[in-house]
């Protein structure tokens, strides 16, 4: 029973690697961007609603509302103004001037909030539980998990079913090409970004409330989220949650046999997939 | 039958030769230093050496062969480790037992490199992230290194070390500060065989061989270049330099914990600051990188995070709108070449006619 | 009346010159033909009307205003849509979804739409749901023109449809220009293989180096004049 237990704790708390991960997801298959700050910015999100919610008195689903299209236009502007100009084949521009991004985010919250723990509040449905047949799981992680399949759900029709989501897919394969269809590659990408942070918006909230947050925790979020997203295969989102799940179990399983392997034992199922699936498992046909 | 003149292949340039003299000059004042510096000056020359022989083995990896590793901190933190466990579990003296960080490295990046170089690109970089993660998680659960949160070297080591006494006497100082002259000019000695060997690297076949690898793989290998085995050489070699490294670093500290000696920002993420500054690809440019880079720190030292966060905004700007750092901007300004391996033909019959 | 007209239009690929002072007009309606050897610059020249490579403003003029430096998605908002060199479909987007992206930067009420081009190739309709790479050459083909159709353009920039293609399979490609002429588009067609885009064009001009060698109407012009222009006087 501790078994089942476990594994269902792993594949909830995958649900909420799978929000980490989806925006990763998105922002990687459509223009390679590694984007090593992408951690740092769930913190800077998850900071921006808990000040929604300490100094305007609100709600913390409200500030959600809120603290999103901020978010967006945060994700908007740094792949505008930034982060489009490292594009091309070599990988180190945006993986540098990402890095230098995830340092000034982590100082600048350090300035502006100093390095103590903050958590989101949000009553008492933080430590509710709920009975799933023999086995009880709490509400949040429930929530998490199926946020993360509404958000899979919606971005795969986004991406899968819109006008948009052919321009992303056409400008991923052949952005030359797909200026001839009046796609202009920088408005794109810089709404895959925008969109990229309301998903990190809702993964903060989640992050907020379910433990403590500093700044420094930015990092941390980013490899699971990377892990997820390798594992996963580049280009599917079913594939992130596929992979957020893996992690997430592998994690409980290694914490349920000693709490000090817990982190180690999802490294360690991410290389074990990789050496297998060097593409992860459901990569697309063409890269 | 035209009459075809003799060719060799020449590196020198006239800027080169004079700066061959800057360089032996400098590590002749780099040698004597300690006799009329203070423990505060060694120190922190000892800092700035070991972070530019770090600095030459990451710009070999990524500017030069492409390997762009975000999981050098891996190899720092094993050798750090492999010198401690000579220490503490076999008794060794701890100037020895940096050489066991070297060859702990070098052994760690074999089964590392087998795994990372099925992976391409950024996937290369996250995967050995990933792996430097598994090895610092590792570390923490050997208990007898100190496990979580780390141990020191035990005094009897440190207090009867290998040369120590001898240096004690020679400057007359007390044992602490002669620990931190040994220190330094081990570190002088590692950043200059580095920096001695990179160059000679790149001088011969095989740095040839490597920027070819570097610039297009397929066409490399269609002039029967072996790329893997390039970079399993570059990347071991480069393992077991960052493994003497972390040896030498932690055995001037004298204390580890896996959260410092595997520590992504200080391996890594200063060290690919200190590169891209300086100039990727180039060896002045670390050099240069270094420099800047602890200027900048003894500028900013009491700010606490302004530091840091200036450093990132400097890292995005420089990498913005000067991709190939200072030394790029000033060589493309002068075309001044101080470690040249452009190579250059030269006929036998006419006078050597350089810049 | 001129659609389209190109004065002393200059290319450059870094510090290599493609196009030396090119000047060419197209009128309303007429179908162009454009032959030349490799390397003779007419993709070049391609690129540039589509807004692909950047020119000088004054060096290209469009219904009355200068376009010279106006974008690939402006150009393509203005009604110039190109088929380009080969065939460049999108890989992650199957054969429908490739011809919809086609209006993705302009939506005009027009002949064309989805129906229309099925009509026109009946056999993009059985494959409409597959991966667009999964057709044959020529299949592919009909798509990349479908896709330039569907924004309904004015003029339509077909770079070396033929390519790559067995004879019957070109025969049926430019079957179907007349369709396409017969709404009033004007083509610009560019080929090295002479045969078919005389038969099709009202005027043809001929390319080397980077200049205009021959400039008329396909009966005007003699074999051996067309030879000389396109191989140079000295072949």
């Amino acid at each position: 029973m501790i078994w089942v237990d476990t594994i269902v704790q792993g594949v909830l708390l995958g649900g909420l690697y799978a929000l980490f991960a989806a925006g990763l997801s998105l922002v990687f298959g459509i223009m390679r961007l590694v984007n090593l700050a992408h951690g740092d910015l769930i913190i800077l999100a998850a900071y921006l609603i808990l000040v929604c919610v300490t100094v305007l008195g609100l709600h913390p689903l409200l500030a959600v509302l809120i603290a999103a299209p901020v978010m967006f236009a945060v994700g908007w502007g740094l792949q505008r103004f930034v982060l489009t100009r490292t594009l091309g084949d070599d990988i180190l521009p945006p993986l540098l001037v990402t890095f230098g991004l995830s340092i000034v985010i982590q100082n600048a919250l350090l300035e502006g909030f100093s390095a103590d723990s903050q958590r989101i509040p949000l009553g008492s449905v933080e430590t509710a539980s709920v009975a799933l047949g023999p086995i009880s799981v709490g509400v949040i992680p429930l929530l998490t998990f199926a946020s993360a399949i509404v958000v899979i759900l919606a971005l795969n029709h986004l991406f899968y079913r819109t006008a948009l989501g052919r321009a992303f897919r056409a400008v991923s394969d052949d952005a030359t090409t797909a200026q001839l269809m009046g796609i202009r590659p920088a408005s794109i990408f810089a709404m895959a970004t925008g969109i990229a942070m309301v998903v990190v918006t809702i993964a903060a909230i989640y992050l907020g409330v379910r433990a403590n947050f500093d700044p420094t925790i930015g990092p941390a979020r980013l490899i699971y989220a990377f892990e997820a997203v390798i594992i996963g295969g580049l280009g599917s989102f079913w594939g992130t949650l596929a992979g957020g799940i893996i992690i997430g179990v592998a994690q409980t399983l290694g914490g349920a046999i000693n709490p000090e392997w817990q982190i180690l034992s999802g490294h360690l199922a991410f290389l074990l997939v990789l050496l297998v699936r060097p593409r992860g498992l459901f990569p697309r046909a063409f890269d | 039958m035209p009459n075809i003149p003799s060719i060799r292949i020449e590196t020198r340039t006239r800027a080169s030769r004079r700066a061959a003299i800057f360089w032996a000059l400098l590590l002749l004042i780099g040698f004597i230093l300690p006799v009329f510096a203070g423990r505060g000056l060694v120190q922190e020359m000892f800092a700035i050496l070991t972070m530019l022989a770090l600095a030459q083995c990451w710009n070999l990896l990524a500017g030069y062969a492409g390997l762009v590793s975000v999981g050098q901190q891996a190899f720092v933190g094993i050798g750090a480790y492999a010198m401690f466990a000579g220490v503490i579990l076999w008794g060794w003296d701890p100037v020895p037992a940096i050489l066991l960080g070297g060859v702990a490295a070098a052994i760690l990046a074999i089964p590392t490199a087998f795994f990372a170089f099925r992976l391409q690109g950024a996937y290369f970089a996250i995967g050995t992230w990933v792996i430097a993660e598994v090895v610092r998680l590792s570390m923490a659960q050997w208990k007898t290194l100190g496990g979580g949160t780390g141990t020191s070297l035990p005094r009897e080591a440190t207090a009867d070390m290998m040369f120590v006494p001898q240096i004690a006497a020679l400057l007359g100082v007390r044992d602490a500060a002669a620990r931190d002259v040994l220190a330094y000019w081990l570190a002088l000695a590692l950043a200059t065989g580095t920096i001695l060997g990179v160059y000679a690297l790149l001088r011969s076949r095989q740095g040839l061989a490597l920027a070819a690898v570097r610039d297009n793989r397929v066409a490399a290998r269609s002039v029967g270049v072996d790329a893997e085995r390039m970079n399993w050489f570059v990347f071991v070699t480069a393992a077991a330099i960052t493994g003497l490294c972390g040896g030498l670093i932690y055995m001037q500290t004298a204390r580890i914990s896996p959260d410092a000696a595997f520590a992504l920002l200080d391996w890594t993420g200063f060290i690919i600051f200190i590169v891209v500054i300086g100039g990727i690809g180039t060896i002045e440019g670390p050099i240069l990188g270094v420099i800047v880079f602890f200027v900048l720190q003894r500028m900013l030292a009491d700010y606490g995070s302004w530091y840091s966060l200036l450093l990132g905004l400097i890292g995005i700007a420089v990498m913005l709108y000067a991709p190939r750092g200072l030394w790029g901007l000033i060589h493309d300004r002068t075309g001044v070449d101080l470690f040249p391996i452009r190579r250059r033909l030269v006929f036998n019959d006419t006078k050597d006619t350089d810049d | 009346m001129t659609l389209l007209s190109t004065h002393g239009l200059t290319a450059f690929y870094g510090s290599f010159q493609a196009l030396f002072g090119v000047d060419l007009r197209i009128d309303a309606g007429e179908t162009l033909a454009i032959i030349g050897a490799n390397g003779a610059g007419k993709s070049t020249l391609m690129r540039a009307l589509s807004g692909i490579l950047a020119s000088s403003p004054d060096m290209i003029f469009y219904d009355g205003a200068s376009v010279g430096a106006l974008t690939a998605p402006e150009m393509m908002a203005k009604g110039i849509a190109m088929v380009p060199e080969g065939r460049k479909l999108f890989p992650s987007l199957n054969v429908e979804e490739n011809l919809q992206i086609g209006t993705y930067g302009r939506k005009t009420t027009g002949p064309w739409n989805l129906s229309a081009i099925y009509a026109l190739f009946p056999i993009l309709h059985e494959r409409r749901l597959q991966a667009s790479t999964s057709l044959s050459g020529g299949q592919q083909q009909m798509v990349a023109i479908g896709r330039a159709l569907m924004s309904n353009p004015r003029l339509l920039l077909c770079d070396e449809i033929s390519l790559g293609l067995a004879p019957v399979v070109i025969k049926d490609i430019y079957a179907s220009l007349p369709a396409i002429k017969e709404t009033g588009t004007s083509v610009i067609v560019v080929e090295q293989d002479i045969t078919q885009s005389l038969r099709v064009a009202n005027r043809v001009i001929c390319m080397m180096e980077g200049r205009i060698t021959l400039q008329g109407t396909p009966d005007s012009l003699t074999r051996s004049a067309i030879h000389n222009a396109y191989f140079g006087a000295h072949a």
